[in-house]
């Protein structure tokens, strides 16, 4: 890796343009399509945020954003990039991980042996499963919940209200009455919300 | 059976004592000669009527009694209200009033004077209008809405002018020497979309709420460029010549009223809330505040030529977060009360009168004029739709679709406003016949339009709007989804709609707040509202059962100590049910209007009550007690 910093940036231009095809042919198998010039963007941004121009981001390259320091559940969100604990993060994964918040195509047609896209509405919602499920054992037990509710409401609530708020999330949801929420159920009781606009970027389309 | 009809005689007994009220008004009544002047011929009455004396106030008092009466009389009559619109029938008894009083009299009916309109009639509705507006929905459609209400009308307006003056040129009506200017003029006043017919239209087709704030939204805004190019063209007519910079001015003039009218109506917003801060010694009066502000605002904005309407909606829904806060709850409910009312008075009045203003001896009718300006109205307004649509579904996330768009440009309702216009304009040649086209236009999208959109909408399977409040669930969900989509972008470095609500909400959080709403008054996030209103109203479900056998069980309870921290979920449940009784005495007063925003209804609550409560006893075998707390809760009502 260069030393110096005009170096490095040429050097990196360099490596764009031959990653930026492999890239392409990536991201195309993950969600069919994505225009180059959103992964170039990507890209920028992805080595802007490489403060020390590692090659690769770790944690505190997020904890930097000043905007994302300010958001109630900016841990989790940092979390769910860094997946199994890792502390390094190249540009495929970042790439992949954002690949979720594209809308979904609804004119491509559907294969019916191929898996579902990673912007589909059941990883959508499997990305969203697993910001409250930080222990991944596949259900949001209520303490989990709890730790959530509490990050959101921070100050205004006591103790009492965020248990009650708690429970009463758990009763709706939770079906075969393991007092923890499972991943059908918390799919079930998102039924009636419109998924793929909410969680979508027109940014990445 | 005999119930049905004596709203409807007693209407009728109304209506005749309207007549011969205002007939003997006519006929000089014998007035009592000043005792100054004569002596002795002057004879001691023992009963004497003095009708001069009270002869306003009575009128109005009869004419808003006769509104109101025709209004019960229609909820009271079963089928017809679901196949024909209130809008419609009110007019139609406005018709048939003006046909009695005119055959009575041999003279017009009094007209809906514009001044009355504008200043008393309009107000009311556009605030209820704006203080019930679903926020969020409204600024996540806003750019949609301002490109429909903008764009829209400047197409609507010069499409309906340009070709109506080309038609005239061409065919031989005998309105050659009317101009374009003219035309222009008229076509600014008849191509708005009027927000009360469409309130009134749509409150009952119950169609999803996007679509709903779509067309609600734009008539709102519309007003704006309505009240310019009206304005402009007028004085283009008194004007000898119209340059270049004239027409720049004008352009000028829109961004100015818009804004103008935006300002004023944030500045007494802020106003109202800061005020409302200081009343918690005279809570009587705090509804006051708002009606004073609001209306005060609206006058304000009209005395500068701005946008009134959008004045009183910015004032609206600027101050109702901080004022909810403030005031105290039975304050909120008075508010709500009132401005349903009032706007329901209002609008009743509206649509009386335009049925009795129908009845003119000043009409003029031709029939290639009037059924050309149907015709291009329509034709205009459709295709101003679709070109607009498919400009804008490319910027949109959520698509609006080609059933959307053909219920948007069929609810391009015309109404009050466009008949108070064309009574108000001096400057057009052949007034009588544009009176006659405006109210033909009026008439014709209430009464087809209004009435044939709700089986259009079954027809074509309109997605419908949901009738139940969200879940505890969606909402957390949904919040951490917007906190997760906000971080998203904020990585990727994109300030999308979530980023700007963000900032809002932080900077409303850091300064609005702390500087509006008063002290002991902790903001609530909006998931411990939602919890807390859907608590509540499983109680009010509960409270309609029986609420004077339950109130002596809520005073056992409430000599209960208040439960330490919970180490376990039967005493959770206890506190659940002790918070839930705390609830239910602060709000005693159940308002149950079916045109209320939050559509509540009672099966829905107290089917999830049910569900509930059976939950509760079928899940945990040491809630016992709880279970049997509840039920000593709901026997007393039992022995109802």
């Amino acid at each position: 890796m260069p030393e110096c910093k005009c170096c490095s940036k040429v050097y990196f231009k360099m490596v764009k343009c031959v990653l930026l095809e492999q890239l392409q042919h990536f991201v195309n198998q993950l969600t069919h399509s994505v225009a180059s010039a959103h992964l170039v963007r990507l890209y920028d941004r992805y080595q802007a945020l490489d403060k020390d121009n590692k090659g690769y981001l770790c944690p505190q390259d997020f904890g930097a954003i000043k905007e994302l320091a300010m958001n109630p559940i900016c841990d989790r969100i940092i979390g769910a990039f860094f997946t199994s604990g890792q502390e390094i993060l190249d540009f495929p994964s970042f790439v992949r991980i954002l690949a979720h918040f594209r809308p979904v195509d609804k004119n491509r047609p559907k294969e019916p042996n191929s898996p579902d896209p990673i912007n589909s509405r059941s990883n959508k919602l499997k990305f969203a499963f697993q910001l409250y499920d930080q222990d991944k054992d596949g259900k949001i037990s209520r303490h989990e919940l709890l730790q959530v509710l509490r990050s959101m409401l921070e100050k205004q609530v006591t103790e009492e209200q965020l248990e009650s708020i708690a429970d009463r999330t758990i009763q709706e949801a939770d079906l075969d009455r393991d007092d923890a929420i499972s991943f059908e159920e918390f799919r079930k009781s998102l039924d009636k919300v419109n998924i793929d606009h909410k969680m979508s970027i027109r940014f990445l389309r | 059976m005999p119930k049905f009809w004596i709203p409807f005689t007693v209407t009728y007994i109304h209506f005749l004592l309207l007549l011969l009220d205002t007939s003997s008004a006519l006929t000089p009544s014998p007035i009592p000669p000043p005792p100054s002047t004569t002596h002795g011929n002057y004879s001691l009455r023992l009963f004497s009527v003095d009708y001069h004396h009270v002869q306003a106030p009575f009128e109005i008092v009869l004419w808003i009694m006769l509104a109101s009466l025709a209004k019960l009389g229609f909820h009271w009559s079963g089928r017809i209200p679901a196949v024909v619109p209130e809008s419609c029938l009110l007019i139609m008894v406005g018709l048939l009033v003006g046909g009695v009083i005119y055959g009575v009299r041999h003279t017009a009916p009094p007209v809906l004077s514009a001044e009355a309109f504008f200043l008393y009639l309009l107000p009311p509705i556009v605030l209820d209008a704006g203080y019930f507006l679903p926020g969020r929905l409204f600024f996540e459609n806003l750019g949609t809405i301002l490109w429909y209400a903008v764009l829209g009308t400047l197409w609507n307006v010069l499409g309906i002018g340009l070709s109506l003056y080309g038609l005239c040129q061409l065919g031989d009506w005998g309105l050659k020497e009317v101009s374009l200017l003219h035309f222009l003029l008229f076509g600014s006043l008849i191509a708005a979309v009027d927000p009360v017919a469409v309130l009134s239209v749509f409150e009952e087709i119950h169609v999803n709420e996007q679509l709903h704030i779509l067309v609600f939204g734009e008539s709102l805004l519309n007003d704006a460029v309505t009240v310019v190019l009206y304005k402009l063209f007028e004085s283009f007519l008194r004007m000898s010549s119209v340059s270049g910079v004239d027409v720049l001015t004008g352009v000028c003039q829109f961004v100015l009223v818009g804004l103008g009218g935006l300002f004023v109506g944030l500045f007494f917003g802020l106003l109202a809330a800061l005020t409302t801060r200081f009343t918690a010694r005279a809570q009587v009066i705090a509804p006051l505040f708002i009606f004073l502000y609001s209306y005060l605002s609206y006058l304000t904005s009209e005395m500068l030529q701005f946008s009134g309407i959008m004045a009183i909606v910015t004032c609206a829904v600027t101050m109702k977060q901080y004022v909810e806060a403030n005031v105290s709850e039975k304050s909120n409910t008075t508010i709500k009360y009132f401005l349903k009312m009032w706007s329901s008075v209002s609008e009743t009045l509206i649509f009386i009168f335009l049925g009795v203003s129908t009845i003119q001896d000043v009409h003029m009718w031709s029939w290639p004029f009037i059924c050309s300006t149907l015709f291009l109205c329509l034709l205009w307004r459709t295709l101003g739709v679709l070109l607009l649509t498919a400009v804008v579904n490319k910027l949109r996330r959520n698509a609006v679709t080609f059933r959307d768009q053909f219920i948007i440009a069929y609810g391009g309702l015309r109404g009050a406003i466009c008949f108070s216009l064309v009574f108000l304009t001096n400057e057009l040649p052949k007034k009588n016949l544009f009176i006659t086209t405006t109210i033909v236009v009026i008439l014709f999208t209430v009464f087809v339009q209004g009435m044939t959109i709700k089986p259009l909408v079954e027809l074509l399977d309109v997605k419908k709007k949901k009738r139940v409040l969200p879940t505890v669930s969606e909402e957390i969900h949904c919040r951490l989804l917007d906190h997760l989509l906000s971080g998203i972008e904020d990585v990727v470095g994109y300030w999308g709609q979530h980023y700007w609500k963000d900032k809002f909400e932080q900077f409303n959080t850091k300064y609005l707040k702390r500087f509006l709403i008063r002290e002991d008054k902790q903001p609530k996030s909006s998931i411990v509202r939602l919890y807390q209103e859907l608590e509540r109203r499983e109680q009010m479900g509960e409270d309609d059962e029986g609420r004077k056998e339950r109130s002596p069980a809520i005073e056992e309870n409430q000599t209960q100590s208040r439960p330490l921290l919970p180490e376990e979920m039967d005493s959770i449940r206890r506190i659940l049910s002790t918070n839930l009784r705390n609830f239910n005495n602060k709000h005693i007063t159940a308002y149950s209007r079916h045109t209320l925003h939050q559509d509540f209804t009672l099966d829905a609550s107290r089917k999830s009550r049910l569900r509930r409560h059976q939950s509760l006893g079928e899940r945990h075998s040491s809630t016992q007690t709880h279970v049997s707390q509840v039920q000593v809760l709901t026997t007393p009502s039992l022995h109802s």
